[in-house]
C-alpha cells in the first residue's frame, strides 16, 4: 500500500468510526430527552406509560385557575373539550397563560393529577401550536366516532 | 396611491431579477459579451426598486397609513416613532421584504467590488444571486404582499406585538438577516465556480472576506437575539435550543467551518470540493432557517400564527435551490476538486477536525430540530426533543475543538511539530490544570464547594485564552517588525480569544447561577446568594402606549444599597396581552435579575422571580470578540491585492513554504 493510500484508509476509517459513535450517542441522547405530547382524552385512555414524563397539551379550562394564598402553587384544568385533567404547578406562569388559551405543560401524573414542572404558552395570542390543535382535533374525531358507534345497535360500549 | 407604487416597484424588481438571473448566465455559457453585460445594470435596477418598495412601506408605517393591511396589523396610533421603523420587519411580509432588501445590498456590493474578477465568472455569480432574489420576490408578490389594502380603512391599528416593542428587536432581525443572506455570496461563488467548471484559488481569496463579514453579522445577530430573549422573555435564560434559535445556529456552525476551510483552500489549495460543499450547506441552512421560522411547522416559543401555503412555497423553493445546487455539485465537483498532500500532524489536519466537529454539530442540531417533524411523518406520535439532548451532544462535540484549538496556530501548514507546539503551550496547560486542581482542593476544603462545570469552564477558558495569547506573544518575538500581525491573523486572535471568554461565561453561569421563584409580601426581605432583596411593593406606572404594575426591589449587601430594581408587568392599550418587563442590575461579574409574576392573595404580596447570574455578560462579550475578529480579518488588504501582486503578498503572510504548483486530486490518488 502506498503511503497516500494508507493515509486515506486511516482517514476514512476514522471518519466512519466518528460517524458511528456520533450516531449512537445522538440516538441515545434523543431517546432520553424525547417527550411525547398527549391530549387529556389520550391520557384518560391510558396512552402515556405510567410514571413517565410527557407533555400535556390542550386549553386551560375557563374558571379553573386557583392560586394558593400563601405560596406559588397554582391549580388549573387542561381540557380538550371532551376530557379534563387537573394540573398542579408551583412557580411563575408565562405571560400568555390564560383561561381559554392553549397551553403545553411538561410533567408526570401523580395520583390522578398532572404535576407540571414546566408550563409553556405562546408569544401570540391567536396562535395554537399545531400539535395541540391536532390533539384536540383527534379527541373530537374520537368523540364523534364513539358517539356514532354507541348509538348504532351492537356498537362497542 | 403610494402603496400601489410599492407593489409596482416589487413587480418591476421581480422582472429585473429574472433578467439578472437568466441573461448573464446564458451569456457566460455561450460567450456572449452583450448578455454578460446585462448583469450589473440589472443588479442596480433591481436594487433601486427594492429600496423604493422598502421606503414606501416604511413611509406607510411612519405616517400611519392604516389603509395598508400590514400596517393595521402591526402598528397603532400610540406606537412611538422609533418602533414604527422597526415595526416594518415586525411580522412576516415586512421581514421578507427586509430579507430581499439585504440580499440586494449584498448583490450591489458584489457587483461593485468585483471588477478585478473575470467577467464571465462574475456574471454567473450575479446570475445565481439573481435567482435567489427572484425566488424571494416571487414569494413576496404571490403569497405575502405587504402592500395589500384594508378597506374600509380602520380607524386604528392592532398594535405591534408587545414582545417586539423593544430596543433589542430594532437591531436583531437586520443583523441576523445580514448574516444569513451574506452566505449567499459564498454560495453563488461556489455555484458559479461549479457551473463554469473551474475554481481559481484567487476567487476563493476574493470570497473570503465576504464570508467573514457575513459570519460576523450572523454572530452579532444571534448574540443580540440571545440577549433580547434574556431580558425580555422574563425567563432569564440566554439559550433555549428552540427550533427558531437552532435555525439561526445551524448556518453559524457551518459558516464557522466554512471560514476555516476557505482559509485552507485559499492558502494551500486543499479542501477545494469540501469548501464548495460547505458554501452550499451554509446557505441552504439559512434558507431552511427561513422556512422553519416562516412556515410555522415547528412548535416554538417564537412561533407566530402562519399560513401553510407560504410554507409550501418556501419548501418548493428550498427543494429547487438545495436539490439543484447539490446536483450541480455532484456533476461538476470532480472537475474542480484537488489539493495538496499534508501530514497527519499539520495545521490542515486540525482544521479538518474543526470542520468535522462543526459540521457534525450542525447535523446534530438539524436532527434534533427536525426529529419532531420526522416523528409526525412516521406516525411515532407527537414528540419534542428537549435541551438535554442538544446540551449533551454539543458539549461532547465541542470538547475536542476546545482542546485542540490552541494547537492550530502553532502548527505549520503541511507538516507540523506537535512537540514544539505543546512546548510553546506549556504555560497555558499548566495554568489550566493548576487552576482546576486548586479549585478541586478548595472545593474539598470549603464545604459548599464549586461545581465541576464551573471549574471545567474556567480551566477550558484559560487553556484557550492563554493559548492564543501565547501565540500572539510568540509572533511578537519571532516575526519581523511590521509583519507581526496581519489583520487576518489579528482577527483570528480576537475571535479565538472571544471563544475563551464565551466558554468562561457559559460554563460558569450554567453551573453557579441562582434561580428563585418566591412569594414576597410588602416590605418583606429575602436573602439570596449573599444579597438581601427587599420588596417595597407595587405601584402603577405608565408608558406611551401601556400601563404597568411596577414593583420596587431594593438590593442590599452588607447594609449598603447595591441597586434599586423596578420590574414591570405591562398591559398594552390594544389587546389583552400582558408583558413582563424584567429589571436587571448588570455587571461584568454578575447580573442581578428580577421579574414580577402574579399577585398572590389580597394583601399586596407578589410572586417574584429572582436570579443571580455570574459571568452571564461574558457570553455576549465573547460573541462580540468573535464578531470583531471576523470583521478585522475581512479588512486584510491581502484579500484585495491585485492578482499580479499575489506572490509577494503570499510570502509575507504565509509562514509555510511558498505555494507549490497545484496537483489535481486524481493525480495524487493514482500516485
Amino acid at each position: 500500500m502506498t503511503p497516500t493510500r494508507k493515509r486515506r484508509l486511516i482517514v476514512i476509517s476514522l471518519v466512519v468510526a466518528a460517524v458511528a459513535i456520533a450516531t449512537t450517542l445522538s440516538v441515545i441522547a434523543l431517546q432520553q430527552s424525547m417527550t411525547y405530547l398527549f391530549s387529556p382524552s389520550e391520557v384518560r385512555a391510558g396512552s402515556p406509560p405510567k410514571l413517565a414524563r410527557f407533555r400535556l397539551g390542550g386549553v386551560v379550562e375557563e374558571q379553573s385557575i386557583k392560586r394558593a394564598n400563601d405560596s406559588l402553587k397554582v391549580d388549573f384544568v387542561v381540557t380538550d373539550r371532551f376530557q379534563t385533567i387537573p394540573v398542579e404547578y408551583t412557580g411563575i406562569l408565562p405571560d400568555l397563560f390564560r383561561e381559554g388559551q392553549s397551553v403545553v405543560a411538561t410533567g408526570a401524573m401523580q395520583d390522578g393529577r398532572f404535576v407540571a414542572t414546566e408550563v409553556l404558552a405562546k408569544h401570540d395570542e391567536t396562535y395554537m401550536p399545531p400539535e395541540v390543535a391536532n390533539a384536540i382535533a383527534k379527541a373530537k374525531a374520537a368523540h364523534v366516532d364513539h358517539a356514532s358507534a354507541s348509538s348504532s345497535p351492537g356498537g362497542i360500549q | 396611491m403610494i402603496p400601489e407604487l410599492g407593489q409596482l416597484a416589487l413587480i418591476l424588481a421581480l422582472l429585473l431579477a429574472a433578467a439578472q438571473c437568466v441573461l448573464p448566465i446564458l451569456g457566460a455559457q455561450i460567450g456572449n459579451r452583450a448578455l454578460i453585460g446585462v448583469a450589473r445594470p440589472a443588479v442596480a435596477g433591481q436594487a433601486v426598486f427594492v429600496v423604493l418598495a422598502f421606503v414606501i412601506l416604511t413611509y406607510a408605517f411612519v405616517t400611519q397609513d392604516f389603509s395598508v393591511k400590514y400596517v393595521t396589523l402591526n402598528s397603532n396610533r400610540l406606537l412611538p416613532w422609533y418602533y414604527r421603523f422597526s415595526a416594518v420587519w415586525g411580522a412576516h411580509e415586512g421581514s421578507l421584504l427586509l430579507w430581499v432588501l439585504i440580499l440586494n445590498v449584498w448583490t450591489v456590493a458584489v457587483a461593485t467590488f468585483s471588477h478585478r474578477l473575470p467577467d464571465a465568472f462574475i456574471a454567473r455569480v450575479l446570475g445565481v444571486l439573481g435567482f435567489i432574489s427572484l425566488g424571494f420576490l416571487l414569494f413576496t408578490v404571490l403569497t405575502s404582499n405587504p402592500f395589500e389594502r384594508a378597506l374600509p380603512m380602520p380607524f386604528d391599528g392592532n398594535d405591534l406585538n408587545p414582545v417586539l416593542q423593544d430596543p433589542g428587536l430594532i437591531m436583531h432581525p437586520p443583523m441576523l438577516y445580514t448574516g444569513y443572506v451574506g452566505f449567499s455570496v459564498a454560495f453563488s461563488f461556489a455555484l458559479a465556480a461549479l457551473i463554469g467548471g473551474e475554481l481559481d484559488v484567487r476567487w476563493v481569496r476574493w470570497a473570503r472576506p465576504w464570508t467573514n463579514v457575513a459570519w460576523g453579522f450572523l454572530t452579532l445577530g444571534i448574540a443580540l437575539g440571545s440577549w433580547w430573549a434574556y431580558y425580555t422573555l422574563g425567563w432569564g435564560g440566554w439559550w433555549f435550543w428552540d427550533p427558531v434559535e437552532n435555525a439561526s445556529f445551524m448556518p453559524w456552525l457551518v459558516g464557522t467551518a466554512l471560514i476555516h476551510s476557505q482559509a485552507v483552500t485559499e492558502k494551500r489549495g486543499s479542501f477545494r470540493a469540501w469548501t464548495l460543499l460547505l458554501a452550499i450547506f451554509a446557505f441552504s441552512l439559512s434558507l431552511l432557517g427561513t422556512f422553519l421560522v416562516r412556515s410555522g411547522v415547528l412548535t416554538s416559543v417564537h412561533a407566530f400564527a402562519s399560513d401553510p401555503k407560504r410554507g409550501l412555497f418556501i419548501l418548493v423553493f428550498l427543494a429547487i435551490v438545495i436539490g439543484g445546487s447539490l446536483l450541480i455539485y455532484a456533476l461538476r465537483a470532480p472537475k474542480v476538486a484537488g489539493g495538496e498532500p499534508f501530514a497527519a500532524i499539520s495545521r490542515e489536519t486540525l482544521l479538518l477536525v474543526n470542520n468535522l466537529m462543526f459540521v457534525c454539530a450542525a447535523a446534530m442540531v438539524l436532527l434534533g430540530t427536525l426529529y419532531p417533524l420526522l416523528g409526525e411523518a412516521l406516525n411515532l406520535g407527537r414528540i419534542s426533543v428537549g435541551p438535554p439532548y442538544f446540551g449533551f451532544m454539543f458539549v461532547l462535540l465541542m470538547l475536542p475543538v476546545a482542546v485542540l484549538m490552541p494547537f492550530g496556530p502553532f502548527l505549520r501548514w503541511r507538516s507540523g511539530n506537535w512537540r514544539a507546539a505543546l512546548g510553546a503551550l506549556k504555560p497555558a496547560l499548566m495554568a489550566a490544570v493548576g487552576l482546576a486542581v486548586l479549585a478541586v482542593i478548595l472545593a474539598r476544603v470549603l464545604a459548599d464547594g464549586l461545581p465541576f462545570k464551573a471549574i471545567a469552564g474556567a480551566a477550558a477558558s484559560i487553556w484557550v485564552g492563554l493559548g492564543i495569547i501565547l501565540y500572539a506573544l510568540a509572533r511578537w518575538r519571532n516575526a519581523p517588525r511590521g509583519r507581526r500581525y496581519t489583520p487576518e491573523m489579528f482577527g483570528m486572535i480576537l475571535a479565538h480569544f472571544g471563544v475563551a471568554i464565551f466558554l468562561a461565561g457559559v460554563l460558569i453561569v450554567e453551573a453557579t447561577n441562582v434561580e428563585k421563584d418566591i412569594k414576597l409580601g410588602r416590605n418583606e426581605s429575602v436573602e439570596i446568594g449573599g444579597y438581601i432583596f427587599r420588596f417595597d411593593g407595587v405601584t402603577s406606572a405608565a408608558g406611551p402606549n401601556f400601563k404597568a404594575d411596577q414593583g420596587t426591589l431594593t438590593v442590599l449587601k452588607n447594609d449598603a444599597v447595591v441597586a434599586t430594581l423596578k420590574p414591570q408587568k405591562r398591559q398594552y392599550s390594544r389587546g389583552t396581552q400582558v408583558q413582563t418587563q424584567s429589571a436587571i442590575d448588570p455587571g461584568l461579574f454578575r447580573d442581578i435579575y428580577v421579574a414580577l409574576g402574579e399577585p398572590i392573595g389580597t394583601d399586596g404580596a407578589w410572586a417574584v422571580r429572582i436570579y443571580i447570574k455570574p459571568f452571564v455578560r461574558w457570553i455576549w462579550l465573547g460573541a462580540l470578540f468573535m464578531m470583531l475578529g471576523g470583521f478585522v480579518a475581512a479588512a486584510d488588504r491581502r484579500f484585495r491585492a491585485l492578482p499580479d501582486a499575489e506572490r509577494s503578498a503570499d510570502s509575507a503572510t504565509t509562514p509555510a513554504a511558498p505555494l507549490p504548483a497545484a496537483t489535481p486530486a486524481s493525480a495524487k490518488a493514482s500516485a
